[in-house]
């Protein structure tokens, strides 16, 4: 009886019913979406860094998962290929080319093919000139870009020579040196990529690394390590901000359902005097406003989840390679809890005040 | 102090405070009621009739004096303990009906059953009153859609359907016109000779209060006439 009397009311006014959902639900889209980007950012360069098949990866000294520009000398390169077991080691160098996280890569194409296997143009041809840029099928889906486009890149202008399948180390790919000259970064590169004779030799040879004294300073993952720092813990202020944004989540959930509880609960004043000249407790009163909370919790949760495949299908379609946002389904049940919190919360004033009505008062209410 | 009455009430004082004002609302009310009367209360607004109604069936608490209400002492009762005296002892019918709004006749007789912790299904009896009633065809029906007489009626299938000792139907045909408010006052009528319902009534018409088998007046917080 109690499920029947809080739906009825919840149909009774159904317009405030549904905006509640919604505003309850739009918080839930905000925390889903926030969570589905930088899992899927993350995702993203930890696949494609795993696709270029390396098994350990050198970066400078004072580098860190997110910082990638510059710096260390491009002859790394060559001098791990004279350790043992290297059998290859190649050099790429980054650029931030987009907004912030946009990334590019200079690299030695025919070594980078050789450590790699290589890219697998779609259209369209490997570098012929100095301004010839190849670019993956995301970027180019999202520039709508095709072999011969141009493309403004560091404040200069770069042909489009050839497109790839994506999935491997950036979407943007530039030659090496002139990359490294149009960044002023000359004979310098950001990391680089070992393979080995036998990548059960990985363990052997990091450890022969790190104690040489040379080495030592330098940055040495195994690939296996490597990827699995590539965490939301260990972005640096990012599960802050993620927390920032799930109190704003449970601050909206509290002040939606408040307001929006406090308003049924004035409306039906003179229903709640009915309800206790039956016999209903406080406890019966408080519990009708708080279930008729936790729909609107439950259901602002499931169209917040609607509304974040929305989300990811729009940017999906518009941003492919800037802005890789990935579903995370267990955060959905995580939103849940949050959003249960804020609407329960909120609506526990206002239903004290329901239970605390006197029930004469109550009744002559108009 | 018991003597076979359902309702016994000896020096029963209520004083609201409204500010700073102390406004006494009954000034020393005696009443006795054996079970099965019905009694009408008759009296001009502000006499106390409603607020007699209040502390009868556990709304508010008295200020003093001493009240006993099917056994139970009312006087120092707790709100939870009052609250347990509307579920079952007493049933309120009002004169704007006060069903719920978004629930279904249906719903409402259920509400109050369910309030009362009893079965979900009333008995062969509740039918019989249903019957009475003649609501039984219009159940499904939300309180917008039904006359006031109808709503009047579901108002009085919901009082009885927890089998209350007690039923104080205040000013029960006020919002009614003629035709309904006789079929009402009938019913209780009725209601009282077939079932042996206590049932107090409050009202301004001398017609209805004819109903009743004794009628008291009320004037300024006292009972002035046919303690």
């Amino acid at each position: 009886m109690t499920a029947k009397i809080v739906l009825e009311n919840l149909k009774h006014k159904p317009m405030r019913s549904l905006l509640s959902i919604l505003l309850v639900g739009v918080p839930v889209t905000l925390i889903l979406c926030l969570v589905g980007l930088s899992h899927g950012m993350l995702e993203d360069t930890q696949r494609r860094t795993r696709a270029i098949g390396a098994d350990i990866i050198v970066r400078p000294p004072g580098s860190n998962l997110l910082s990638t520009g510059g710096a260390m000398p491009a002859a790394i390169a060559g001098a791990l290929e004279k350790r043992p077991h290297v059998k290859m080691a190649v050099g790429v160098l980054n650029a931030l080319v987009q907004g912030v996280d946009l990334y590019a890569a200079g690299i030695d194409l025919a070594r980078f093919n050789r450590i790699s296997g290589g890219f697998k143009l779609q259209s369209g041809a490997s570098f012929q000139q100095p301004d010839d840029v190849m670019i993956d099928e995301y970027y180019a889906s999202e520039k709508k870009a095709r072999v011969g486009s141009y493309l403004n890149f560091l404040n200069r202008q770069w042909r489009v020579c050839g497109i790839y399948r994506g999935g491997m180390l950036s979407h943007i790919v530039f030659p090496l040196r002139v990359l490294q000259d149009v960044t002023e970064h000359a004979n310098q590169v950001s990391q680089v990529y070992v393979k080995l004779d036998d990548p059960a030799n990985t363990d052997a040879v990091i450890h022969s690394l790190k104690s040489d004294p040379g080495w030592g300073v330098y940055k040495l993952y195994s690939m296996d390590d490597f990827m699995a720092l590539f965490s939301t813990n260990n972005i640096p202020g990012l599960r802050e901000f993620v927390w920032v944004i799930v109190s704003i989540g449970v601050v909206i959930g509290f002040a939606v359902t408040c307001l929006s509880m406090y308003m049924a609960v004035l409306q039906r004043t003179r229903e709640i005097g009915i309800l206790k000249s039956l016999g209903a407790s406080n406890a019966f009163v408080l519990r009708i406003v708080l279930a008729e909370a936790f729909i609107m919790g439950v259901g602002g949760t499931a169209l917040g989840v609607v509304m974040s495949f929305g989300a990811w299908w729009l940017i999906r379609t518009l941003l492919p390679a800037s802005i890789p946002m990935v579903i995370v389904p267990i955060w959905w049940l995580y939103a849940l809890g949050i959003t249960l919190v804020g609407t329960l919360l909120g609506a526990l004033y206002p239903g004290l005040a329901a239970a605390r009505h006197d029930p004469i008062e109550a009744l002559a209410y108009e | 102090m018991n003597n076979g009455h359902i309702i016994q009430i000896r020096d029963l004082r209520k004083v609201y405070r409204l500010g700073k004002v102390d406004v006494p609302a009954l000034r020393g009310v005696d009443l006795s009621v054996p079970p099965g009367e019905f009694l009408a209360i008759v009296g001009p607004s502000g006499s106390g009739k409603s607020t007699l109604f209040h502390i009868i069936g556990g709304l508010t608490p008295p200020t003093s004096g001493t009240v006993r209400v099917a056994g139970q002492e009312l006087p120092g009762m707790t709100g939870a303990g009052r609250t347990n005296l509307r579920k079952r002892t007493v049933a309120f019918v009002f004169q704007k009906f006060n069903l719920l709004p978004n629930l279904t006749a249906r719903d409402n007789i259920a509400v109050a059953r369910y309030l009362a912790g009893m079965d979900s299904k009333p008995g062969p009896e509740f039918e019989e009153i249903l019957r009475l009633l003649g609501i039984a065809s219009r159940l499904d029906h939300k309180p917008s859609a039904l006359s006031g007489g109808e709503q009047q009626r579901v108002a009085i299938a919901r009082a009885l359907v927890r089998n209350p000792a007690i039923l104080l139907a205040d000013e029960p045909t006020g919002n009614l016109d003629t035709e309904n408010s006789k079929a009402v006052l009938e019913i209780l009528r009725d209601l009282n000779e077939r079932l042996g319902q206590t049932i107090l009534m409050i009202t301004h018409n001398p017609e209805a209060a004819a109903y009743g088998h004794r009628t008291v007046h009320m004037r300024d917080g006292r009972i002035v006439e046919g303690m």
